[in-house]
């Protein structure tokens, strides 16, 4: 089995005012090149685990670790290099005043990541046609793009650093239903090209069992089941699990068998 | 899944953003309050080059003289053209107004973007601070201040720049923190970028706009604070000359000579509505750009 | 017997159609499903049945309500068909909610309107709607306020007081979309019960393929403000003849396909 690279150890957050942790003991371990799904319902702690696992957000007990180290440990820039995010909404997520183009250098200039502007704009170009848009683009800004578009911005954006994990938040549940499924592709697809490592949060397991080998079924902020995904949906040991699965919507079986 | 599929689909989706209008330009608003204010400072401007008579020039012959060709204003008691010291007025308001609204600027959008970006301690203590001040009348201050320190152009600033810079601190900090609830503000810092550059890039490009109309709504206070503080013998001390100033010194004559209250008391009026139209016209012609990204906003 | 028409309903706003030529009809016991993306003026429509468009929307072909054009009726009119022939249940209960008043009154509320019941023979009928629909302890719960009550619940809350009038057509416009999935399959499990129960006509509307093809025995399809598709839910999943519907229902034969992984194990 792989190393760990990001992991969490008995996470728990308390928020003020409220009766129960947001996430309660919670162990979590992201290994090279195995994508993890975290799965739940709103209020199981799902979001407050990603932000967890990216730094933006401190447990009130627990740990993360990063190749092993405490994260306070590690060099910021060398985590934020390694750890990027895609946001659920890219309408929020990016910042309306700003050029396609300087949305994608952003960690680039932040991370001192390229020698010059010349060395940026090319990696820029690089990713933008890595998602699937053109180096034109660049120079437009995030309202000129549907929804599908914008969220390929915010991709682009995580991978100009080239890190090794990339957090997905829900990422495509803000989009219609026809995009949704090409979000999907380019995620699937980048994630064997670039040998990425995705930890996608999700309340969507189809989506989850497409993108990720394993995952991890949350409630009210701890976790109920975890495994191979196709263990886990196959034959899921939990209850919750099952009445999760039953859940999804489906289309008339037989279908399905149609070409 | 077969790529036929993802072309048929790619067709599918359009962009959902239709062109930026930029029609709020023709807005009358923004029309109308420009042409007032330009007058105003067209005033203030020709002044510093040429005006019917010089500052201390009176004319015994000539007192309390209606509007005639020679004194186009007329005179006051002293035989003092109005219209030179009309004139000469504007110039006094513009620039204590400029220079206070630029005092309430430098002292407020700091701590306004403070108060945003820091914990919630902090945050608490900016705004105590910032309900203080805008609790505190801006003449008392003002008083306070000439006590202490004397009438003068400065002192006059000073107060009203302070007594200013409470609204806007207090817009400062909601509009920035609204901006900060988003998730770009987020993505910046796991894109590595410190607080000064989320300040720069993210916060400011977006809350400009609400400053900028803030801007000539506060101007259009500071010119009736200081129209104010004249009148009382708190501003601008004399010999130069101000509105409030004139509309006092016209007062105990204003049964014999009523043109001379009437006219100062005109150019505070078209200017502060000339800035406040200004104001909702801007407001109007950033809209439709505010409206986008407020949809962008929710959800 | 058609309760509820249109032909030709076409929706503009300066200018611009947002809905165009849109036929439609539906009858007690119907159940059709409308089915577009946002944007596709799916939901506009559904206002415009109403006559609650938002003003400087304009509005022209028919819209027939028991035979009686009320296309540009006066509120008056409107206000006699609201809750009474035809409701509305949004995506969203808790806007649609009053947040001060007790849920037990505002399900009263359109009884003691509609069918002049006293107070407090309404405030029984709201108790019974309660409990048809499933909710916990009627008689204590009548008397929450709607941000005490979960999201199912609240959908619950606005399921009863829309069928509490006894409407012959019920517009469910994204009725769960706000809600995680197991308490979807509750509410969709609860409308399919009600309106086998009560014989209300339903147009439910979704983006959502599988959640409408579960519910509804007619599909509409809309895109960019037109009528794409309509045809029964088996010919147009089976045979799809637009476009855009073979692509929808090819991507959500995907998507749940994708969940099943017993079906077709194809994993890495």
């Amino acid at each position: 089995m792989s190393d760990p690279i990001l992991s969490g150890h008995q996470l728990t957050r308390w928020f003020p005012g409220r009766t129960h942790p947001a996430l309660d003991g919670v162990d979590v371990t992201v290994r090279q090149g195995i994508s993890l799904g975290i799965v739940g319902e709103s209020g199981a702690g799902k979001s407050t685990l990603l932000r967890q696992l990216l730094g933006v957000d401190r447990p009130t007990s627990g740990e993360i670790r990063f190749t092993g180290q405490p994260l306070d440990r590690i060099r910021h820039r060398a985590f934020r290099r390694q750890v990027q995010v895609v946001f659920q909404d890219p309408r929020s997520s990016l910042n309306p005043r700003m050029s396609v183009a300087s949305i994608v250098a952003e960690p680039l200039r932040s991370l001192h990541i390229g020698t010059d502007r010349a060395a940026r704009a090319e990696r820029v170009a690089e990713v933008l046609t890595a998602v699937g848009l053109r180096p034109e683009d660049g120079r437009r800004y995030p309202h000129e793009f549907s929804g599908g578009q914008r969220q390929r911005i915010a991709i682009a954006r995580a991978l100009a650093p080239a890190p090794r994990i990339l957090l997905a938040d829900e990422p495509v549940s803000a989009l219609d239903v026809s995009v949704r499924l090409q979000i999907i592709d380019l995620l699937k697809d980048l994630v064997d090209r670039l040998g990425l490592t995705l930890v996608l949060v999700s309340h969507d397991l189809a989506i989850v069992s497409q993108l990720c080998q394993e995952v991890l079924v949350m409630r009210h902020g701890r976790v109920v089941e975890r495994g191979p995904t196709v263990d886990v949906l196959t034959n899921p040991a939990d209850e919750y699990t099952r009445a999760l699965l039953a859940a999804i919507p489906q289309l008339p079986l037989d279908l399905e068998e149609e070409p | 899944m077969s790529t036929p599929l993802v072309e048929a689909v790619e067709t599918v989706e359009a962009p959902d953003a239709p062109a930026r209008r930029r029609r709020g330009w023709r807005s009358p608003s923004f029309l109308v309050g420009a042409a007032l204010l330009l007058a105003v400072l067209a005033l203030a401007l020709v002044s510093l080059l040429w005006s019917p008579y010089g500052l201390d020039h009176t004319d015994p012959t000539a007192r309390l003289a209606g509007p005639s060709p020679q004194h186009w204003a007329g005179t006051d008691r002293l035989g003092r053209d109005q219209f030179t010291q009309l004139m000469l007025g504007a110039r006094t308001a513009m620039w204590i107004g400029l220079a206070s609204v630029a005092v309430a600027f430098v002292i407020g959008v700091p701590l306004g973007l403070l108060a945003a970006a820091a914990g919630r301690l902090a945050e608490n203590a900016v705004v105590g601070v910032i309900d203080i001040v805008i609790a505190f009348p801006t003449l008392l201050l003002a008083m306070l201040l000439v006590t202490v320190y004397g009438a003068s152009t400065a002192v006059a600033i000073s107060a009203i720049g302070i007594g200013v810079s409470a609204e806007v601190a207090r817009l400062t900090r909601i509009s920035a923190s609204r901006v900060f609830t988003q998730d770009y503000v987020l993505a910046a810092r796991t894109c590595g970028t410190g607080p000064l550059m989320i300040l720069v890039r993210h916060v400011l490009p977006n809350i400009w706009h609400t400053l900028l109309v803030q801007a000539a709504l506060a101007f259009g206070v500071a010119v009736i604070a200081e129209a104010s503080l004249s009148y009382l013998g708190l501003g601008t001390p004399p010999p130069a000359p101000s509105w409030g100033r004139m509309l006092q010194e016209a007062q105990s004559t204003v049964s014999v000579a009523p043109w001379n209250v009437l006219l100062p008391g005109l150019a505070v009026a078209v200017t502060v509505v000339g800035v406040n139209l200004l104001g909702d016209g801007l407001r109007e012609v950033l809209d439709p750009q505010l409206r986008q990204e407020r949809q962008a906003g929710e959800r | 017997m058609t309760v509820l028409e249109t032909t030709g309903l076409t929706i503009t706003l300066d200018g611009q159609p947002l809905v165009r030529d849109v036929s439609l009809s539906l009858a007690a016991r119907d159940r059709v499903g409308l089915i577009g993306e946002s944007g596709s003026g799916k939901s506009l429509t559904a206002l415009a049945l109403l006559g609650l468009l938002p003003p400087g929307m304009r509005t022209s072909g028919r819209i027939l309500i028991d035979g009686e054009d009320h296309l540009g009726a006066p509120d008056r009119r409107w206000r006699r068909v609201r809750g009474r022939t035809v409701s509305i249940v949004f995506q969203e209960p808790l806007t649609a909610l009053d947040p001060l008043m007790p849920v037990g009154r505002q399900i009263a509320g359109p009884l003691r309107l509609h069918q002049g019941l006293n107070r407090s023979d309404a405030e029984r009928r709201a108790i019974e709607w309660c409990d048809r629909v499933h909710l916990p302890d009627p008689a204590r719960l009548v008397r929450a306020l709607p941000h005490e009550l979960s999201g199912g619940q609240r959908q619950r809350v606005a399921l009863a007081m829309a069928l509490a009038c006894r409407p012959r057509v019920l517009i469910a416009d994204e009725p769960t979309t706000a809600l995680d999935v197991t308490v979807q399959a509750q509410i969709l499990t609860l409308l399919d019960e009600l309106i086998e129960e009560t014989g209300v006509g339903l147009l439910f509307i979704s983006h959502d393929l599988p959640v409408v093809a579960g519910l509804a025995r007619h599909l509409l399809v809309m895109r960019t403000g037109r009528l794409v598709e309509s045809g029964p839910v088996d010919d147009v999943l089976r045979r799809p003849r637009s476009g855009y519907a073979r692509q929808l229902v090819a991507s959500a034969a995907q998507v749940t396909r994708l969940a099943r992984p017993s079906v077709h194990g194809e994993y890495r």
